[in-house]
């Protein structure tokens, strides 16, 4: 193992070990302990400047219901989920069928595809910007969550496929040709042999674009105007400029909109860092 | 009908697979993005009449003192996140321990990749504030003079640069913890053996087995570096003074805020050209594995 392990090492310095540790973790937490601090501690406290010390009242209950009393919050809260769940669906299906194709057959300007697929992924976002909102308008979807759709749906299918691609590409040939030979028609054999043994992949892949479309904020900047059609972080954008300094608030309404993407990510942990290093690991 | 089918399943097949994802990424990605090249000629509001202007928009950029502070701040950004590798393989190390706790303690530490950048953006500017913020608590407590970062010219960039490093440092913590898990344990031990320890050890022995894992982590790194836009949209709207701005945030202040839609695509384009070098860098390393792979 690299490195020496602590484990097996003597008691004192397993405990020096620990103690590092620890401090480490506390230190690199601290943007998000006070973040959870503040949004449990009543305005007037950080009126009187007490923004570290022990609070005068317990206000979670308080902040979160003022967040949501004066605030569009619950709408934000809507949009993105229609956005990002229905991005979610269309994704895995899209991706499963490209991904099979690149993966099981051989056709002229595959690895040009491939190469699309891959370079598209990380373009950056302004050179498509202008014409994506163009096309938005064209289609009467701009400033409605559909454009967002629209959008994140064709770009997360790329980085899918990519992801999905190695999977099925490690899947044995023979268990495809032997399919073949029992009369099983091309889409019989991506219903019932694929789609089950790739499971695993596609609940990674899911928590994966889960996270990346919940978080966008620039696509949210570009295509969506009203509060009727913004996500959570366009909305806690510019709820921070409306309520300036009451970071109790501002506080509460980061820790909501935190919380969808966290809560998933602790429950599927192993599927979230196989897939962020699926490629990344080989060879 | 059937018999045609079954005669040309093999090639439909993989065709009818294909249909509608590559119309989808084809239309809203590949053709928007040479859509967007075309736009930079014009002279263009975004909505009324386009002229062209030819190279005019380029001419322009390089008399553009914007334009040089966003270019500079983007160097900067660069040289700076090339700390997130150094900074993740460290901690990588520093976390590749088999203790009870250890699968909670590396998921506390993946924390920040989950979080949107617009609320670690809202964290950190909290943090930064002049008044009550967590850095000015430590000025204060060492007697010195608090410095209100993100309204201060010279540190602005560096602020920033330090939110999005706290993200950038937890992907490439992934990244190395899953590369040392691959890491050969004979080979460590028998480099033991031969009395390699510290430094030796972990440059002739770990380091090589790890080359895959960082030039990924190092080139995606680069690319995110130029991608930034959204810390820097929600702490200082490219601010003070337009002093916090790169490429990626003029443009598109050039098109939604001063209407100038064809200027906005030409720097759109610069950065693609910068970009397009190091993802084709990205692409060479990945089909070369492609092809030794299978």
């Amino acid at each position: 193992m690299y490195p020496t392990q602590i484990a097996d090492s003597p008691p004192a310095s397993r405990l020096t070990y620990r103690i590092a540790l620890y401090a480490s973790m506390l230190l690199w937490m601290a943007p998000l302990i006070a973040i959870f601090l503040t949004a449990g501690r009543p305005q007037a406290d950080l009126l009187a400047g007490n923004y570290w010390g022990w609070p005068s009242k317990i206000a979670f209950v308080d902040n979160f219901r003022e967040v949501f009393a004066t605030s569009p919050m619950m709408g934000f809260f809507v949009n993105s989920v229609i956005v990002t769940v229905t991005t979610v669906a269309g994704v895995l299906v899209l991706s499963t069928l490209a991904a099979v194709a690149l993966a099981k057959y051989q056709f002229p300007g595959r690895t040009l595809l491939f190469a699309m697929f891959i370079a598209g992924n990380f373009l950056p976002y302004q050179i498509l910007m202008i014409p994506v909102r163009d096309l938005a308008v064209t289609l009467g979807m701009y400033n409605s969550v559909w454009a967002l759709v629209l959008f994140h749906t064709a770009f997360q299918t790329g980085f899918a496929t990519l992801f999905l691609r190695n999977f099925i590409a490690s899947l044995p040939e023979e268990l495809f040709e032997a399919a073949r030979l029992e009369g099983a028609s091309e889409f019989q054999i991506l219903r019932k042999i694929v789609v089950p043994l790739i499971r695993p992949a596609l609940a990674g892949l899911a928590v994966l674009v889960f996270t990346f479309v919940w978080n966008d904020y620039f696509w949210a900047l570009a295509l969506v105007q009203s509060d009727a059609a913004k996500p959570l972080t366009l909305g806690l954008a510019g709820l921070k400029g409306e309520w300036l300094t009451a970071w109790n608030l501002i506080s509460a309404g980061a820790l909501f909109a935190a919380l969808p993407p966290l809560l998933l990510f602790f429950f599927m942990q192993k599927h979230f860092v196989a897939g962020l290093t699926a490629g990344a690991v080989r060879g | 009908m059937k018999q045609l089918w079954s005669r040309h399943q093999s090639w439909l097949t993989p065709a009818l697979l294909l249909f509608l994802p590559v119309l989808l990424f084809g239309t809203v990605i590949a053709v928007s993005a040479v859509q967007s090249i075309w736009i930079s000629f014009f002279d263009w509001d975004g909505t009324g009449p386009k002229t062209w202007v030819g190279l005019g928009n380029y001419i322009e950029l390089f008399s553009d003192p914007q334009f040089m502070v966003s270019l500079k701040n983007n160097v900067i950004w660069l040289a700076l996140f090339l700390l997130a590798p150094v900074i993740g393989l460290a901690l990588a190390i520093f976390l590749n321990q088999k203790l009870a706790e250890m699968r909670i303690v590396k998921a506390v530490f993946f924390i920040p990749l989950v979080l949107a950048h617009v609320i670690i953006g809202v964290v950190f500017a909290w943090f930064y504030d002049p008044t009550f913020g967590l850095l000015a608590m430590v000025f204060k407590a060492l007697g010195l003079a608090p410095v209100a970062v993100l309204s201060n010219e010279h540190w602005v960039t560096f602020g920033i640069i330090v939110a999005a490093l706290w993200a950038q440092v937890a992907f490439c913590l992934v990244l190395f913890l899953a590369g040392l898990s691959q890491v050969d344990h004979e080979l460590v031990a028998a480099g033991r053996l031969d009395g390699a320890s510290g430094w030796r050890l972990f440059r002739y022995i770990v380091l090589p087995q790890l080359r895959s894992v960082t030039f990924v982590a190092s080139i995606i790194t680069v690319i995110m570096s130029l991608r930034n836009f959204d810390m820097i949209s929600v702490m200082t709207q490219g601010g003070p003074y337009g002093r916090s701005t790169v490429l990626a945030y003029q443009m598109y202040d050039a098109t939604i805020f001063s209407y100038r839609a064809g200027y906005g695509a030409a720097i759109a384009t610069v950065l693609f050209v910068i970009m397009s070098f190091y993802i084709g860098w990205f692409l060479r390393h990945t089909l070369r594995e492609e092809k030794k792979g299978r």
